[in-house]
């Protein structure tokens, strides 16, 4: 087995040996931080003077029939995908360091660590698969545990419910990406499901899809995509769901698996359909709009913070989406650079939201208060995040959003379009999220504190190792945003190489 | 030592002193102290020597975000030029002292180790802005700037007030970087640049005026916030909430100065659009008026030098307006108010210190005897504030006035000119109120002269404020060089005849009417509630962010929720009930489908 399958398999091998009796949590920690070092393995060994497209490639062909679509058992990496797996090998140890002790679970344990296991296994499948059979199969195999997850380890009463409506809510999503996905794969001669060769098939004239065609697909894929990400107005999944589920499932599908929607625009939509994105882009803008301001000013009413979080989430796809509507490199690199930031950043934050209930017992900014006194780690951190997540420079955050911004000016030559609108309303969100998250943080952690919430213990090792982890993460990128930069300007460098225009 | 490793020392010494005691030092709250006060001082040192040397540098380094030299490039730059040394000095000195004088300010506070922490984190982010050689590290150390500055206002957190006045800072401050991020962009597609040296080399090419004038004035909304302006001004005075040191140093002599240095470092953009220029001369002189306006019925010894602050922030403003004419006036002003204000804060820090954190003026009086070095230094400062002839404070404002008239700008000059009367009127009524007659509460009659660690600080601040614009001491750090002093320091003519009347009414008229009174004389309302503006800011946020966002709030969860997701999602449900099988609960079950999954796929991989 080559290293990219063994980083893809060995979650979903844990898994298994954790089904078959193994202990669960060791095994979960075990594998995933093992994971986590075959990745920097794999980061620290890429070769930046190979041009362009996909490196550490493996591929077992499973269907090669006369008359049958090629599908094979293929990953690689090029610099995306690399980003991408590094996010989720970080989210998944941290997601997993953060979940309760065996004892401490109510319920099957094997269950909840395996399930942990194959969320951030199947996101790592999919940002993985150069085939597009796979890379859509793994997103499956993640999206069910999720759906377990909320129903079964979840919080609040109407877990149950809203495990339902998550559940048939984005497998409509899926569904509505199958048909878009399967129609451009018809389109493009249906001879094969290996990603690189559609995109050549597409780029070239003779084979390439019909431009209204590509305006249908594309509309397809954006819907679909668009769910799974929750692009406005598909967004009202997100929010009951992550203030439902448990803070490692929260941490790994906001951060992670939701990647997956806006990851899949970037790989699949814009070059397959370049045409169609084209022609829709008005309509991507005001989506985008509807995410960062409509949504934005929705966070700012939100009174619990898990919900805040879960808004907020929804709300920084915007500025992701508006990276890809720009559409050239600057944007581009941002809104990938923007994927990595935003899914630490949310998972940090879930992470620390978790730790403020267990100590205090609420989310309610009206019940909480003046923790910075009992707390100061915990203050200091969730400080940290916080501001992360308000674009302050110093995280990646807004290394990505810098770079977004000025994407949405770059083909701009001298005079204000669309895009450029877009991009100044946009830059009206950097203000709403300063004022929740300075908002929360006021009411968490500054003013008196409430008499009963006195005496409660800070945060300490080995609790804080997680945050921690996330948090080195998200400062060294903030600093030196060259450490990930370098491999998608590779990866851009090699989309822009090969698509015209 | 050349100048680059200098220059780097300057940057990253306090960032790795924040960095030290935020990571293992915050127990030893004495060391943390001591560490941060000794890195002010070696800061110091190093701006002394580089404004010394005297020389020039253009310092590039590791690209910062790479997308290739045709796309974006922004690299970690410095410029070293006589701007840069000048501004360097005046943040060091002025920094130095506060980290002296807070040592016996701060001696017992519980949050010492943040509270340094804080201080050497705003160090580290103001010199970043005052050597940056692009917008967008500028743009970067402008936000470190606001996230010291939030952490020093909300020191006392548990305060209610602190904790509001801390957020508010940051908030309008963004709003501010909204406009001047918005700027940058259209500075970036005008010059194709964000470098400082190739936007100054291009902008006369620029034919699209309309836009030019845009991105000036959106770069301009970057300084309203930082320095205070109408009509951002709101924060500064609120800012008072944080320990008196850091109102000091951070809310009177350098951080909200770095609006008028920003603009002094593009002031080739301010000079190319016309339109712009006229409208941030107009806005600085309107600032200047309605905040002195303020000040004079305010009651916190605090707040009345806030609003004085503001109000001689509206000066700086004003002068960087009027364009190359101006800029240099606007930094000398900037810089011996630096000093002046510095003392007055310090000094109003002293007065809090040994008044057992009385800040009512109204319940002072009498401190002239019972602390003599204290009122001396405060009177000397308030001198130079209102601009006594021959102190420092004089000669800057007259420069600025005198470009004013020269450049032609007739409007501003005549509201700068009301202002140079009600200047020496509030501060009249301060020290007649503070300092003079009888005790008038037990704080105040309990009050004692503060010792050697604090007054120093008081006594090298008053010297400066004396001296600052005087031969040496001034030659390094004007804009322009030691050649330009000479047309600062013009002659006695209309402008210095008017404001030295408008000095002595403003004397003469406070004097006659505080002179023996216990309580306020004149009482005026809307100057108190300060034009009723935060009450208009408050319904405004109320009606436009809150009630909006809570009507947003119920669309979402009561229309698009039920419509948008639950309607398709419940429908496909009922269609679907054979999906029934996920709900079987049964672990056993469900991890028997998955291994038969895995091993199907185990099967295929050896295949």
């Amino acid at each position: 087995m080559s290293l990219i399958e063994i980083i893809v398999l060995l979650p979903l091998l844990a898994a298994l040996t954790i089904a078959l009796g193994a202990p669960a949590r060791l095994t979960a920690l075990g594998s995933s931080v093992v994971v986590l070092v075959l990745s920097l393995f794999a980061a620290l060994n890429f070769r930046f003077q190979v041009e362009g497209a996909f490196q550490f490639e493996s591929s077992r062909s499973l269907i090669d029939a006369a008359g049958m679509p090629e599908i094979s058992l293929a990953f690689g990496l090029d610099g995306i995908s690399l980003v991408l797996l590094l996010l989720s090998a970080i989210v998944l140890v941290a997601a997993v360091l953060v979940s309760p002790r065996e004892n401490a679970i109510v319920g099957s344990s094997r269950l909840y660590y395996l399930s942990l296991l194959l969320i951030g296994g199947g996101a790592i499948g999919a940002f993985c698969s150069t085939d597009l059979f796979f890379l859509y199969a793994f997103h499956e195999l993640a999206l069910i545990p999720t759906f377990l997850m909320i129903g079964l380890f979840g919080r609040g009463e109407n877990r149950v419910r809203t495990a339902w409506t998550v559940t048939i809510y984005l497998s409509i999503g899926s569904l509505v990406l199958l048909v878009g996905l399967l129609m451009a794969v018809v389109a493009l001669g249906g001879s094969t499901f290996a990603i690189a060769d559609l995109a050549a098939l597409a780029r070239s004239p003779e084979t390439g899809i019909a431009a209204e065609r590509q305006t249908w697909i594309f509309f397809l894929l954006l819907v679909g995509f668009g769910i799974l990400v929750s692009l406005f107005p598909f967004h009202g999944w997100a929010a009951p769901a992550y203030s439902d589920a448990p803070i490692p499932v929260a941490m790994l599908h906001a951060g992670v698996l939701k990647k997956f929607g806006v990851y899949g625009l970037i790989r699949i939509a814009l070059p397959f359909a370049p045409a169609g994105a084209e022609a829709l882009l008005n309509l991507v803008l005001v989506l985008l709009l509807g995410n960062i301001i409509y949504l934005g000013l929705v966070t700012v009413a939100q009174k619990r913070l898990d919900r805040m979080l879960g808004y907020s989430s929804v709300m920084h796809m915007g500025y992701i989406f508006l990276g890809i509507a720009a559409g050239n490199k600057l944007g581009l690199a941002g809104a990938v650079l923007l994927m990595f930031a935003h899914g630490i950043s949310i998972a940090l934050l879930f992470a620390l939201a978790g730790s403020i209930r267990e100590r205090f017992g609420t989310l309610e900014f009206a019940k909480l208060g003046g923790l910075a006194a009992n707390a100061p780690r915990l203050g200091l951190l969730f400080g940290f995040a916080a501001f992360a997540a308000a674009g302050l420079p110093g995280f990646a955050n807004f290394a990505a959003e810098i770079n977004v911004f000025f994407g949405g000016f770059a083909d701009a030559e001298g005079s204000l379009g669309w895009l450029q609108w877009t991009t100044i309303i946009a830059l009206w969100g950097v203000v709403i999220s300063a004022v929740y998250m300075l908002r929360a943080y006021r009411s968490i952690f500054y003013g008196p504190a409430p008499a009963k919430l006195q005496s409660k213990a800070d945060l300490a090792w080995p609790a804080a190792l997680p945050v921690l982890i996330l948090l080195v993460a998200l400062i060294s990128v903030g600093f030196v945003p060259e450490l990930l930069n370098q491999y998608i300007r590779h990866a851009l460098d090699g989309f822009f190489l090969v698509t015209p225009g | 030592m050349d100048v680059n490793t200098i220059a780097w020392i300057l940057l990253l010494l306090p960032l790795l002193v924040a960095a030290m005691i935020l990571l293992g030092l915050k127990r030893w709250s004495g060391l943390s102290a001591l560490l941060s006060t000794g890195s002010a001082l070696l800061t110091l040192v190093l701006a002394a020597m580089l404004a010394a040397g005297g020389s020039d540098a253009e310092i590039r380094s590791f690209p910062w975000i790479d997308l290739g030299q045709d796309t974006f490039q922004v690299e970690i730059g410095m410029t070293v030029d006589s701007l840069a040394r000048g501004m360097m000095l005046v943040v060091t000195f002025v920094g130095f002292l506060v980290h002296l004088f807070s040592l016996g300010y701060m001696r017992d506070d519980r949050g010492k180790s943040r509270y340094f922490a804080g201080l050497s984190l705003f160090m580290f982010s103001m010199t970043g802005i005052v050597l940056a050689n692009n917008f967008v590290m500028m743009f970067i150390f402008w936000e470190l700037v606001g996230v010291s500055s939030y952490i020093l206002i909300g020191h006392w957190y548990q305060k209610a007030s602190a904790a509001d006045a801390a957020k508010k800072a940051f908030l309008t401050n963004r709003i501010g970087d909204f406009g001047f991020m918005i700027g940058i962009l259209l500075v970036w597609i005008l010059t194709g640049s964000i470098y400082f040296d190739e936007i100054e080399a291009a902008v006369g090419g620029v034919t699209n005026m309309t836009l030019l004038n845009a991105a000036a004035l959106c770069v301009f909304c970057g300084a309203i916030g930082k320095s205070a302006q109408v009509p951002l001004h709101v924060w500064l005075p609120d800012a008072m909430e944080g320990p008196t040191p850091v109102s000091a140093l951070i809310h009177a002599a350098t951080m909200v100065a770095a609006g008028v240095f920003m603009l002094a470092r593009v002031v080739f953009l301010i000079e190319a659009a016309d339109m712009a220029a006229t409208v941030i001369a107009w806005i600085g002189a309107v600032t200047a008026l309605l905040a002195a306006l303020m000040a004079l019925q305010q009651n916190d010894i605090k707040r009345i030098l806030a609003y004085s602050t503001v109000s001689q922030l509206g000066y700086m403003i004003m002068a960087q307006g009027l364009g190359s004419g101006g800029t240099d006036a606007g930094m000398f002003h900037l810089y011996t108010h630096a000093f002046f204000k510095a003392l007055l804060f310090l000094g109003a820090g002293a007065v809090i210190y040994a008044c057992h954190h009385q800040q009512d003026i109204w319940k002072m009086g009498g401190l002239r005897r019972k602390m003599p070095i204290t009122f001396a230094t405060f009177a000397i400062g308030a001198a130079a504030l209102v601009a006594v002839p021959f102190t420092s404070g004089f000669w800057s404002k007259e420069a600025i006035l005198e470009a004013a008239l020269r450049e032609g700008m007739i409007g501003p000059y005549v509201l700068a000119m009301i202002v140079a009367f009600l200047t020496p009127f509030y501060m009249t009524r301060l020290l007649m109120v503070a300092f003079l007659g009888g005790t008038r509460s037990d704080d105040t009659e309990n009050a004692e002269e503060v010792g050697p660690v604090m007054w120093v600080p008081l006594a090298l601040l008053a010297f400066m404020a004396l001296f600052s614009a005087y031969g040496l001491l001034a030659g390094p750090l004007l804009a322009r060089g030691q050649a330009d002093v000479g047309h600062l320091f013009g002659s006695f003519g209309l402008t210095a005849t008017l404001s030295m009347l408008g000095l002595i009414a403003g004397v003469a008229a406070a004097y006659f009417l505080y002179r023996g009174k216990k309580e306020e004389p004149l009482r005026i309302r809307v100057l108190a509630r300060k034009f009723y503006l935060d009450e208009i800011y408050i319904a405004l946020v109320r009606i436009f962010q809150d009630g909006v966002a809570a009507f947003l709030d119920v669309v979402d969860r009561y229309v698009l929720d039920p419509a948008i997701t639950r309607f398709p999602a419940m429908s496909a449900m009922s269609a679907g009930r054979f999906l029934r099988v996920f709900q079987v609960g049964n672990v056993q079950a469900y991890a028997f489908f998955f291994g038969v999954a895995v091993v199907v796929l185990i099967y295929f991989l050896v295949l």
